[in-house]
This record gives C-alpha cells, structure tokens and sequence, in this order.
C-alpha cells in the first residue's frame, strides 16, 4: 500500500510552496518522520517528515517548483508496487486519511530540538546546551557526520566563547533595536542586485584566462543566466545563489516592473519621543521588554494608516483594494544572507509596550531562522530602518504588493531654528516615504507622512 | 597477589568458601573425580570428598532441585551446570522455585544458592556448546545474575554469590576461562554483587559489556585510543540488579553509548540497558543509543567463518566505537 506526500499548508494563510530541495532520491529507502524535502514558502524553509516508512518510489514535483498546498508531490511505499495514474488532491481541511496529517503540521515554532534545513539533527544534549547556554546553534560549526552539531562542538564554541568574548558592534546612539543590528541601510540590503544601482553596461571586456584556476567556477555557467552575463575576470569567484537571494533579487525587479516608484521626504523632531523613551525604557525593561525606537515609528506609522486608509492598500486591476487590518512588516537584516521581512500583525491594536514586545520577538526569530511562515506574510505597509547604519535618509522599494514604504534614517542632534527664531539643538530624523504612484499622488502621500511627523513631535 | 587464569580464579573461590564454611558443597556433572570438564573444580574432590563434591547424574533438572532442597535445609550449595546451553531443563526449577521462594514464603525461606554456568561461544562449540541465556535470567526477580570479565571479579563475585541469601546465577565466560589472566590478592576479599566498575576512563563514547565482550571492548578501546578516539569501557558484572547510576552517569559525561553482548539481539539484555539510558539521560545524548550483539539466529554455528561472522570481537567492536565517535 503506497502512501501519498502532499504538499503540506505551512500556515493558515500559506497556500502553496516551492519543493527546494528532495533530501532522498527515488528507489531510496525512508524511515517515518525522517527528512524527505525542503520547502519553501517566501523566504522560509521547512524541512518535511516522510509520512511513512518505505521506499520513495515516484517525486512528482521536480525541485524549483511551486505547488498548491495539498497536492501530491511524492509516492512511498514497497518496490514494484504500482501507483495510481492521476493522483486524486487531498483537501487538507478533510480529515486525512491515515498518516498525511503529520505532514501538514508545521514545525513546532521555537523548538531547539528536531529537524532543521541548515542545522541538520540535534541531539538531545545539544538541544539541551544551547538551551542552558545560551548558543547560538547557527554559529556553531558541526564536525559530526554529515556537518551535524556534535556535543564536542558546542562545548568548543562556548570554551572558544569564554576566551573571545562576542563583541557586539556598537549600536547607534538612538537604537539599540535586540541586539543593535535589526535593520540596515537599504544600500547594503539590495548592494549589487538593486535594480538602480546595478550597472547599466557590463564591465569593459577584458581577455579571459586562458587556463581559469581550478577553484573558479565554470564561466558557462555564469553564462547560462538570465542577467547581461559579466565577463569573468581573472581573480574573480562566483558566489552561487541562496534561495533568499534569489527571492530578493526578484522581488526587488518585480517592484520595480509593477509600481512607479516616488519618493517623499520629511524630518521629524524626536525631542519628545526621546524624552519618552529615556522615562519609561527601565520601566520596560522590567516588563521584559527592549524599549527601541523602532516601536515609537511603527506606532506612528499604524496612526497615521488609520488616519489615511488609502495607505493602506494594494493596487488591482479592478480597483485599489483597502485592507482591514493594518500590518507592518519591518525589514529584518540578516547580514551578508539577505534580509527578511516579520509583520507585526494588527500594529494598530498594541500598545507600545506590546509593539516592543512583538518586535523585539520578531527580530530575535528572524534572525535566528525560526519565524513561521504565517509571520513573514500579510503585511499592508513596511518599515525600514536603514539609519542603524548612519543613512540619513534612502529611497527603499516597494515591499510588494503593498501601497508604501516608510525609510526611517539616522536620529542625529542637528541645529534647527524653533519658534521665536532661536536655535536649538533636537534630535532629529529624516523619513522617506516611497509610495505606488498608481494609488497615492504627491499630496496625498505627503498628508501621510506629515502625519507621522505629527504623531512623533506631538508623542505623549 | 599472583597472576592467575579466571577459571582458576574460580577454583580458589570455591576451595576457599569449602574451606571457610563447611556448609558448602559443590554438585554438578563430572565435577568430582574428573575435576569439572573445564578443570574448575579440580583437586575439590581429593581435598573435601565425595560428600561434599557430588558427582551428579546428566540431568540438570535434579542438580538445581537438589541445590534447592539442601539451600532449604541449611545447606550452601554450588551447582554447577556444565554448558549454560544445558541449563533449560532446570529453568522451572530455577525460576518457579528458587527465585520466588523467599517471597511466597514471606521471607521466612530463602534458597542461598549458586549456579555456575559456563556460557559463551567463539570456542567451535557449535548450537549447543556456545549459549548466551543471560536475558532469560536477568528478568527474574527473585534471582541475581552475575558475569564476571576477569580472574580478580570472578573470584570476589563468586565468593560474594557463596554468602548471599539469595539464589545467584553465574555465568562463567568460557572463552575466557585460560585466556583472561590477571592478579587477584591473596586473602580472602569479595567483591560485592550490583556495582558495575568503570574498567577505562574515557570521554567520547560509552562502551558498556560484561564477560568476554568485556574483555574485547577493553582492547577494542585501546586499538581506538591510538586514532585518538578516548573510549570509556564499563563491565556491567552484575545484570540482577544493574547498577543504573553507574551507567547513566557515564552516558552523562560521553553523551553515547554502545552496548556489546554476544547473545542476540532482540529481546536481548542491552535492551535493557538501552531503555535505561534513554529514560534516565536523555536529555545528555549525542547520538542514538546502539548495540552490537549476535545476530537474531538460532545459534552459534558450529562452521569456523560463520562463528566468526556471528561473534562479536575486537575488530567489530572497534569500529562501532568509530562510527558513534564520528556520528
């Protein structure tokens, strides 16, 4: 009796998923519940079960591909046996029949034992150190069979940790978002594949090696892409593409093949925010809570889409369709991997102490690959913060399909002329908005973000 | 302390009990005037006689009743089974009688006997000359089940068996009985049923036997250590009651555990073992628990390669050491 692998539902709101990776071959054999594929939704992966002990006899959906959840991907069962020639699809909200159910299970969110894409097995006694300690599994380097993390392994890291302790780069004076690194300019987030900045003409030729070193990569291949193809230069190396890489780079051209960017730019006095934030930042850290300024511009950016729904919108081709609820993403970097985008979902409903709470949460599982694939979807409206890295202001893109995009720079003491024509010194902030042109022109995007501004300078 | 074989490390135990307490005899197939076909008991029918060193018929069914009845009456006895293979006719005797007569009796009767049993195979011995029962006993309460790996615990063991009020099963690794030497002190000494002894310290893996496979795990973890491989060998010596602290807190340290028995597989003691450890440490392994035993067929074969394929040894050992060190 075969037994069928279905694309599972990694989320209320996911419907489908990308197979990235088979972890078995057909004719090999499986145990239940060990590893059988990767899938991709958006930028999340997830390692999926076998649903049975068996041979994987048949993959229907070839690696690269995207499936509705609930179809069919995969056969196992006994060699020789014979399948059925057209799979009927299972409906994932009927009672499955026998073992399909824990396919469709999601990974317990936060779990520090089990499976996981880049960590491979856990053991018990890792799952259990990492806890007490605190470890960072993802920078630990595995030694054991297959790079899995051997006990040996994370008491080497932490005995390496005692002797070099981890330096945290110093955060910008007005953030200090976790652990200081939450966003980062969006200059270094597209570097390369943003759209604009790429070059518009290839590198002037030069003369190939004759004889490539044997570490370079194939030129051909290089070649073979989509892009103008860059003449390999000696010297050089090909980094091969991740699969959020790869998601960037096309999300990113998407936008801009979808919506006429405009950019609008307004500064804002945080004197009061940060009067706010130095009362009450003790008070909530004794809630348990990080306190970062991030909260203070995703509260005013909720008050302003409730002032100005239209913001809060996608573009259809029958009309412009005005979400309910307001959710904010927040561009999460993830250093040299690429960045990715939680939404905070409902931002209208949480106090800033819940806004705190959920972004520092947010940040922390993003950063350490366990956000749940419900979280990075369904957002309305993003905020980026590329001041973390001195930007006083930039031109992000569109997180499609949404309506706008907030750029919070720098917070930095300038000079300003105040009432009565003195000169103060404030802390002060530059925000950019990008917005769809298609659905805001100038003077309603503007309304919108003055009214963050007002929101800001008049914070109680 | 003089070096001596483990089967003459059994010898003086016994001639030493006989000596010390007239109360103990020793009864058995060809123990008396032919001193035991594996020479344990030779030279006890000259010095004690025949009423103290019973040459008894071929049928182990009447050696354990009669050790029951005369353990009933006062008496110590010493059975002795010839192969552990020849055991089974006795096994109601053993499990129905001696091991529940303290309890049904409320304690008032107890049965302190021994039976030695020479067990074991990797010796040509064929299906019926190479047997591993220990799990069938090592699952009786009422009983203990004690196999000793080397000359100074089968001495100490099988004094300590002698005294106890309880009936003791021994099994005798007879592989072992010429092969594995070593020192034993020259008074009386016992060592005492249950603690297991971690017999080499080490840090990467858990090794954990008893009897000859003991013997080989030792060597198997030296051949290891030269490829910097740091094995910990525990000897079990004691399977009724196992000595669980002792093998959870090795498992805590090395976080892997291997379990060699020649006996086979399933349903075979280093279930027990590997149950023990994953209830109790969880939380402190590294890997899956894993077992090196006999394969599950009827018997040792008696053809030369196919013992060898069946025994565990020295070679097999150290590369299950390996593959769980690297895993």
């Amino acid at each position: 009796m075969s037994t069928q692998v279905i694309m599972p539902q990694l989320g209320e709101s996911v419907v489908e998923g990308t197979v990235t990776k088979w972890l078995k071959k057909e004719g090999e054999t499986i145990q239940e519940f060990e590893s059988l594929l990767e899938v991709n939704t958006d930028k999340v992966d997830s390692e999926i079960p076998s649903p049975a002990a068996g041979t994987l006899l048949k993959i229907l959906v070839p690696e690269g591909t995207t499936v509705r959840a609930g179809t069919v991907i995969a056969w196992i069962g006994q060699p020789g046996e014979v399948l059925p020639d057209s799979p009927a699809p299972v409906d994932l909200h009927a009672a499955p029949a026998g073992r399909p159910a824990a396919v469709a299970q999601p990974h317990p969110a936060g779990m520090a034992t089990g499976r996981d894409r880049d960590l491979g097995f856990i053991s018990p006694v890792v799952a259990r150190l990492a806890r007490e300690h605190q470890v960072d599994l993802y920078q630990v380097k595995g030694t054991g069979e297959g790079g899995r993390i051997t006990k040996k392994d994370v008491l080497a890291h932490l005995s390496a940790g005692e002797t070099a302790p981890h330096s945290t780069p110093e955060p910008a004076a007005w953030e200090t978002p976790g652990e200081g690194d939450l966003f980062r300019p969006t200059e270094l987030q597209f570097a390369g594949g943003h759209p604009d900045t790429a070059p518009a003409h290839p590198a002037p030729a030069a003369v190939p090696p004759a004889t490539p070193p044997v570490a370079q990569s194939d030129p051909r291949a290089a070649a073979r892409s989509a892009s103008p193809a860059p003449v390999p230069l000696a010297g050089g190396r090909l980094v091969p593409l991740s699969t959020m890489r790869k998601a960037i780079a096309e999300h990113m051209v998407m936008s801009k093949h979808t919506s006429p960017h405009v950019s609008t730019i307004m500064e804002a006095d945080l004197s009061r925010v940060v009067a706010h934030r130095q009362a009450n930042k003790a008070e909530f850290e004794r809630s348990g809570s990080n306190l970062t300024f991030t909260a203070y511009f995703v509260a005013a950016a909720a008050a302003a889409l409730r002032a100005f729904p239209l913001v809060n919108s996608s573009w259809t081709d029958q009309g412009v369709w005005i979400h309910g609820p307001i959710n904010i993403g927040m561009a999460t970097a993830l250093g040299d991997e690429g960045l990715i985008v939680p939404v905070i979902k409902q931002a209208d409903n949480l106090s800033l102490l819940g806004l705190a709470r959920s972004i520092n949460d947010l940040a922390a599982r993003a950063r350490a690959h366990r956000l749940q694939p419900d979280e990075v979807r369904d957002g309305t409206f993003t905020i980026t913060n590329h001041g973390i890295g001195g930007s006083l202001f930039a031109m992000p893109v569109i997180n499609q399909p949404q309506c706008a995009i907030l750029g919070v720079g720098t917070i930095k003491k300038r000079p300003v002329v105040v009432e009565g024509d003195a000169i103060a010194v404030r802390p002060m902030v530059y925000l950019s908005l990008t917005f769809d042109h298609r659905i805001l022109d100038g003077s309603s995007g503007d309304g919108f973000l003055a009214k963050i501004v007002e929101v800001l300078e008049q914070w109680t | 302390m003089a070096e001596i074989t483990l089967v003459e490390a059994v010898r003086q135990a016994m001639d030493e009990e006989m000596a010390r307490d007239e109360r103990v005899f020793v009864v058995g197939e060809d123990v008396g005037i032919r001193g035991g076909v594996f020479r344990a008991t030779v030279g006890l029918y000259d010095k004690y006689g025949p009423s103290r060193v019973i040459d008894s018929p071929l049928a182990e069914l009447s050696i354990v009743g009669v050790g029951i009845g005369a353990a009933l009456y006062g008496m110590r006895p010493i059975c002795e089974i010839q192969f552990s293979d020849f055991i089974y006719p006795a096994y109601n005797q053993i499990v129905s009688e001696a091991a529940k007569m303290c309890y049904r009796s409320n304690g008032e009767w107890t049965v302190p006997m021994v039976i030695r049993a020479p067990y074991g195979g990797g010796i040509g011995g064929g299906l019926y000359h190479s047997q591993s029962p220990e799990a069938m006993f090592a699952q009786v309460p009422g009983l203990k089940v004690v196999i000793p790996s080397n000359p100074h615990d089968a001495k100490g063991l099988l004094k300590a068996a002698v005294r106890d009020p309880n009936p003791v099963i021994f099994f005798e690794p007879k592989k072992g009985y010429r092969l594995i030497k070593g020192e034993v002190p020259d008074d009386d000494y016992i060592t005492p049923i249950g603690p297991a002894r971690i017999s080499r310290p080490g840090s990467d893996v858990s090794v954990f036997a008893y009897g000859m496979m003991h013997h080989y795990a030792l060597q198997a973890a030296e051949k290891v250590a030269a490829e910097g491989i740091d094995a910990e060998v525990v000897d079990l010596r004691t399977l009724y009651p196992v000595d669980r602290q002792t093998i959870l807190e090795s498992v805590q340290r090395t976080g892997k555990a291997l379990i060699v028995h020649e006996a086979n597989l399933t349903g075979g003691y280093g279930a027990e073992i590997a149950a023990t450890i994953v209830e109790g440490a969880f939380a402190d392994l590294d890997a899956p628990v894993r077992r090196l035993t006999g394969p599950d067929v009827p018997g040792v074969p008696f053809s030369h390669p196919l013992q060898e394929w069946f025994m565990p040894n020295v070679e097999k050992i150290a590369e299950a050491i390996r593959q769980l060190s690297k895993w």
